[in-house]
Parts: structure tokens; sequence; C-alpha cells
């Protein structure tokens, strides 16, 4: 069965969410993933949207982390004060998803701009939970397309810092960090070792026991294919 | 306290130069308020958000705003806000002040502005560039040693929410993703809170809470106010509307004339 290199990301991140443990969600590519898992290999996960919804089970994906779908399904809903106090930095959120425009080889991410703080080129976002996710949960995940623009050797701002990433999860391959840097893990299947190289920013170190990703199954394609975002037709 | 037109509640609260709050986390965002200021043509406003989503695109857009405080300035699932960009890219229409926070610290300056404290505190902003580029400080815990942050307590002048309802007396009940409503209202010396509906009775909801109508500067009935955020249990969000906002945001001429057409046009309620 084909699939496309965003499914290959979903599913691989989603078989690292073991049955049980507490996601703090965003949305988009983590969304899908930790309601993937939840689908499949991990019922009893618990997905905890930072609008405050703990438990939630949406049975088509959110839009915006707010939406009344999430609230509908969970099991408790919280002020926000309440969830960055009593939940995350409570220390009751196993696993934090993140994304960001740039990482670099520590895992620290930029969300915040590109070019100067003061004139910048690209004004993104910002970091939102992120500072704190990445240092109020037991283990960060990051899922990001790997590219030169995006794996880069310096960062242009640091929005949250990299010690607890334990694995970045690409439309390539998977990295975790060894001895302190990320070095390259895995390699989804057909993909080749300079193509991870040709889209890091920095020289790229791979491990010596590198294994080629499981391809989805049919099952993860079907689960995940039946997950719809709100409002799209 | 009585039920009071938006327009002149908004007239009463917000003036030039003020620093004013509109919450609401992707629920009951009052975007009818957010176009009321921007009709009565409000100018140098400190516009404190954890997520400055379209409301505040258009408010900036506008040329109402001088100061953003902030966490998270995006189109929720969609992208950029573009005129926010515009403004802290380009100076367009005015440039534009940033004070940047993380969600937790935005979140702890409101709880300590709802409970009279100078700052709040919390374990956060550690190391990264963010804390050199924001109002934040460090203080050592007089029990343990430990190092934590302080973030200065928000006191906006103004704050503005949605809620679901409100009785004649004008206590207010609202339901589903509370947000930092509460802490809103009760951190700021003036607020408005815009409702879907008066009722005869604040029947109770799984979850809901009640600002007591002695909290409240002002209740102002705005039908469908907060859309294209959405009332828990009255309707919900358009997402279209979000997806399409990006291609309107996206040039300040598109921009203007959506504006002119759908916010400046219609004669307030």
């Amino acid at each position: 069965m084909s699939y496309t290199a965003d499914e290959m990301m979903a599913i691989e991140s989603a078989r690292r969410i073991g049955d049980g443990t507490v996601c703090f969600v965003g949305i988009g590519l983590p969304s899908l993933a930790a309601n993937l898992a939840r689908r499949t290999h991990a019922p009893n996960s618990v997905l905890v949207y930072e609008s405050g919804t703990i438990g939630s089970k949406p049975h088509e994906l959110p839009l915006s982390i707010g939406d009344s779908e999430l609230a509908e399904t969970a099991d408790a809903v919280v002020s926000v004060p309440e969830m960055f106090a009593y939940w995350l930095q409570g220390g009751r959120i196993d696993v934090g998803f993140l994304g960001a425009a740039q990482i670099d080889r520590h895992g620290n991410l930029n969300s915040t701009v590109i070019g100067e703080y003061d004139h910048p080129s690209v004004r993104l976002p910002g970091g939102g939970g992120a500072p704190e996710i990445a240092l109020g949960v037991a283990d960060v995940f990051v899922m990001l397309r790997q590219s030169p623009r995006t794996f880069v050797d310096e960062l242009d701002f640091t929005t949250s810092l990299g010690e607890r990433v334990r694995v970045v999860v690409t439309d390539l391959g998977v990295l975790e960090p060894r001895d302190g840097e990320l070095t390259l893990t895995q390699l989804h299947p057909g993909v080749e070792p300079e193509h991870a190289h040709d889209a890091t920013g920095w020289e790229l170190r791979v491990a010596d026991d590198l294994r080629e990703s499981d391809p989805p199954t049919a099952a993860e394609l079907s689960a995940l294919r039946s997950l719809r975002t709100k409002g799209e037709t | 306290m009585p039920i009071v037109p938006l327009s002149d509640a908004i007239r009463e609260a917000v003036g030039d130069g003020d620093t004013v709050a509109l919450e609401g986390f992707t629920h009951l965002i009052p975007h009818a308020a957010g176009r009321e200021i921007i009709r009565q043509g409000r100018r140098d406003l400190t516009l404190i958000r954890m997520t400055p989503d379209v409301v505040y695109d258009q408010m900036i857009g506008m040329g109402c705003a001088r100061k953003l405080v902030f966490s998270w300035g995006g189109n929720p699932g969609v992208g950029s806000l573009h005129r926010l960009r515009d403004a802290v890219e380009h100076g367009w229409p005015a440039p534009l002040e940033l004070e940047e926070h993380s969600h937790a610290g935005m979140a702890a300056a409101y709880a300590a502005g709802a409970a009279n404290l100078p700052f709040g505190v919390l374990r956060g902003y550690r190391g990264g560039d963010l804390p050199a580029r924001t109002r934040v400080a460090t203080i050592t815990c007089p029990f343990t040693g430990e190092d934590l942050a302080a973030v200065p307590a928000h006191r906006p002048d103004v704050g503005i929410v949605h809620a679901q309802r409100a009785d004649q007396e004008g206590n207010v009940q609202l339901w589903g993703i509370l947000g930092v409503q509460k802490e809103t209202v009760l951190a700021s010396r003036r607020s408005v809170v815009t409702v879907e509906e008066i009722v005869d009775e604040l029947t109770p909801v799984p979850g809901a809470i009640v600002l007591p109508a002695w909290t409240i500067g002002a209740v102002c009935v705005a039908p469908r106010g907060a859309h294209p955020s959405y009332a828990h249990g009255y309707y919900d969000r358009d997402n279209e509307f979000y997806r399409a906002w990006d291609a309107i945001s996206r040039d300040r001429e598109a921009f203007g004339a959506w504006m002119g057409e759908n916010v400046l046009a219609p004669v307030p309620v």
C-alpha cells in the first residue's frame, strides 16, 4: 500500500506512545499521531490539550486546540492557569510534542523569529506553551519535516531547550540524542542516507546500529486515514 | 447592574492609550467587542492577549495598537497572522512594540493580577533567548532556595470577555473551555462582558462558572458575538472563516476593503 512521507511520520511517532501515556498535544501532526496511537495500540493514552481539556477523545481531528469537540469528549476541562500550573508544572504529563521552525543538533528549538529579534525577516507565532513544555514533561517528542532550512547549525533564536528531547521524527527518518547530539538512528523505507545528510544543516552523525523504519501496516494506514480534520470535506 | 448597548459600554470603558485585554482561549473570543473598538477608532492601545488571533490581527491592522503583550500570535491550525506580521516586520500601519511571554507566564501574570499580587511565580523561562527580551526576573524561594521565575502581574485598564449568558441582574455564566476569562475580569480595573443572551434564570450547567454582577463593569447582549470563534452550546467555530482569513489578511488592500465592508459599514446593534 502506498503512503506519504507525512503519514510515515505520524505513524512512526504514534508507535512511540505507550498505552496509558499522558500526552500534551499540539495541533497538526502531533494531534494526528496521538489520536492514531489512541485508536490503535494505546487506547488508554490520555490526550491533554493546552486549552484545558484533559482526556479528550475527539471523533474528528480539531483545527484549533480549543475546538468544542475537545471539551465535549474530555474527562475534565480546566482553566488555562490551572492547566499550566497544576498539570504541566505539577509534573503530571509524560510526553510533550513540539514542533518548530528551526532545530539544532542539541534539540533546542526556535519558534520565535527568523533573522534578528528586533528586525525579523519572518516573525513566527512565538513560543506559546513550548518553553515550559520542553522542561516540564518527562519526554519531549519533536515532529519536523527535515530540510537544511529547518535543521540548522545555529538557531536564529532559542525558544525552548532540548534537554528532554528524546526523539525527533522527520519525513526522512528518526533522530535520537546519543552522547549529547541528535544522531540518525532510523531511515524510513526508500530513503537513502545521503538524503538525510543533504537535509541537515550540520554534519549529521549516523548511528552504528542505523536501521530501517518498519513500513506502515495496512491497519495503521487505515486508522490514520479514518481521522479527518473537522471542517474538511 | 444594567444591561447596556455594546457601543455605550465600549465608549465608557475604553480610551486611547489604555491597556486592554480581550481574552478567550480559542473559545468565546469577544469579536463583537473588538469590532466595536475598531469602529470607535481607538488608538495607542496596549493589547494583552495570550493568543492574539484574528481579533487582534484586525485591531492591529486597523491601527488601534501601540504595543502587544502575548505568548502565541498565529492563526490556529492555519498559519501566520499577516497583519501582525506586517506591523512587526514593516511597521504597517504603525510600528508595534512586543512584550513576549510563554503561555505559562501569561497565565501566571493574569492569576497574580486577579489575586491582587504584584507578580506571578512559576518554574519557567529557564534558558533560551526569551528572558533577555521580556519582563521576567529570577527570585529565590525563601524556604527551599530554588530559583524561580517572577512575571509582573497583568492589571489591564479594561478586561473584555464573551460568555454564553447572563441573567437580568447581570450575573454572567460561562462554560466549556474557560481559558483565562475569569482571571481577566478580576485582574482588570474596568470590565465589559458580552453575552449571547439574557435569561430569566441561570440554570446549572456542568463545569460552568458564574461571575457575579458586582465583579463586572458592564454586560452587553451580542448574539454570535464570538464569531468566527464559537460559543459552546450555541454555535460552532467557523473553521472555514479562519482558513479564509489567511487570504483576506495577506494583502493590505484586500484587508482594508474587507474591514470596510464587514466591520466599519454595518451600524452597530
